[in-house]
């Protein structure tokens, strides 16, 4: 995929999102460019996966933008989603599937040519640690197998922009030092947005953080700008998300 | 190109699960024993029938009826097939990845559409491979038979329709079930009801209309109306699913 470098891979403006009179998400902002790897962080309920919905389609922003490569998602939303990998935070499986059949189901959705899908397929698996079980149901395999199954469903297209909802939830440590490995590879060429909960995780694999707390953004910064001010993750993490923001909008 | 990716995908997972299967057999059951039953009287009768001037042939006798049991069985059979079209995908969280996939919903629920349509399109293939075997000992009316076929595969479309948009509404299988099969018994109940009164409402039942194929009459008003019917339940069922995108 060619693209026009002189855009960012993603840009959302002014992101807000009601579900009826409550405010999930307050006007947030986002850029990233390639080799951008953004931690996305906030307590339970803060309206990350929200966000995350919107940046992926799912779910209309009440006002804002958001630009894939350039592309608006809300007026021309195929040419936008051809950009984007997306694993929500309960992987879509069909346990019905063998993997191979999932994985080639995946990529064929996203628009990938008959012929590149073999190799996109056995890359892919590789990639994920697949190889072994390209023939086995999705349904009776370990929740570490599923899980890397549905990272490799939002990878295997090669999107510019990855959006990975926890993905190293159910995996065991040495899986989650491989999946950690892959994501600082993928994010040397492409744009990730990662949530997690665990903050070493988030510090080890991210060079951007941002964090939210009540739908608002309440940090946005390079982690080395962090690092070099001497500040630790998990302290400012603490003090930024357990002050309430006393007045919450309401519209 | 997309709507074949999702109709090859909704057939392999109908496949791959024995309801399917089961489905299949327990409607050749059910049809051939009709099927022999009619066969039977038939034979039963054919003495009388032969001194009539303007006799009935085996296609009206036999074949006829059978398409009419099918109607009813697959009135009863359609929201077990149906129910898990979209109530499935939502509760296994997959209905996100086809959102977020460059498809658009009408792709998506078109594909799903056409993948029941295909497996229903079994059904009066099996009617009519049962009809063949009646070759070897008269002939068939084929005109009578095409009529009852097109209207059945028109019927399943309303059927099927009616079912996915009922299905697209919860995120529990067994809901989507209960309540397309509460639907369709509702309009079986208002054709009996209006088959009485003769009151306008006849003219909205689905059965009304099948009723004209199923005597050989290819009538353009029933045509048009189920497939309007049909449409009608696609268009809402992306109606809805957009809906949702905008109201979460």
């Amino acid at each position: 995929m060619t693209l026009n470098n002189t855009y960012p891979i993603i840009e959302a403006v002014g992101l807000r999102r009601c579900f009826g009179h409550r405010v999930v998400v307050h006007d947030v902002n986002l850029k990233l460019n390639c080799g951008d790897i953004l931690g996305f962080l906030g307590p339970n309920g803060a309206g990350k996966s929200t966000t995350m919905r919107m940046l992926t389609g799912n779910l209309a922003p009440s006002s804002g933008s958001v630009r894939i490569c350039g592309v608006d998602l809300l007026e021309n939303p195929l040419e936008a989603k051809r950009h984007i990998g997306y694993l929500p935070e309960i992987p879509p499986l069909y346990k019905e599937l063998t993997v191979d059949e999932y994985l080639r189901f995946a990529a064929r959705l996203h628009g990938l040519a008959k012929i590149s899908l073999q190799t996109a397929l056995d890359e892919v698996k590789h990639q994920c640690d697949l190889d072994n079980v390209g023939k086995r149901l999705i349904g009776i395999l370990s929740k570490g197998y599923q899980q890397r199954i549905a990272i490799a469903q939002a990878i295997i297209h090669r999107p510019q922009l990855i959006i990975l909802d926890e993905p190293t939830a159910g995996l065991d440590p040495n899986q989650i030092q491989k999946i950690r490995a892959l994501i600082r590879e993928l994010g040397k060429n492409h744009a990730i947005i990662f949530s997690s909960h665990i903050l070493p995780e988030v510090e080890s694999v991210c060079n951007r953080i941002q964090i939210m707390h009540q739908g608002k953004l309440v940090l946005d910064d390079n982690l080395d700008n962090l690092k070099q001010r001497n500040m630790n993750l998990e302290s400012i993490f603490v003090r930024l998300t357990t002050e309430n923001v006393p007045d919450q909008e309401w519209t | 190109m997309m709507i074949l990716t999702i109709i090859s995908k909704e057939l392999k997972l109908l496949l791959a699960s024995s309801l399917a299967w089961v489905f299949l057999a327990v409607m050749q059951l059910v049809l051939a024993w009709v099927f022999l039953g009619r066969l039977n009287t038939f034979l039963e009768i054919q003495p009388q029938l032969v001194q009539l001037t303007n006799s009935p042939g085996i296609t009206e006798v036999i074949v006829a009826p059978v398409f009419s049991v099918a109607s009813i069985v697959l009135l009863a059979i359609t929201p077990v097939l149906s129910m898990r079209l979209f109530a499935e995908e939502r509760r296994n969280n997959t209905l996100a990845m086809l959102i977020s996939a460059p498809v658009s919903l009408s792709a998506i629920v078109l594909g799903k559409f056409l993948a029941l349509m295909i497996f229903f399109c079994l059904i009066p293939l099996l009617i009519v491979m049962l009809s063949a075997s009646l070759l070897t000992g008269g002939t068939l009316d084929f005109g009578l038979l095409g009529s009852n076929v097109i209207g059945l595969i028109l019927l399943a479309g309303c059927f099927g329709a009616l079912g996915l948009y009922v299905s697209s509404l919860t995120s529990h299988p067994a809901i989507a079930a209960l309540g397309s099969l509460g639907a369709l018994l509702c309009l079986w109940v208002m054709d009996i009801m209006t088959i009485e009164s003769g009151s306008a409402m006849h003219y909205f039942s689905l059965f009304r209309h099948f009723e004209n194929f199923n005597v050989g009459l290819i009538d353009t008003f029933s045509m048009a109306f189920l497939l309007l019917f049909a449409m009608t339940f696609l268009g809402l069922t992306i109606y809805h699913l957009n809906g949702e995108r905008l109201n979460g």
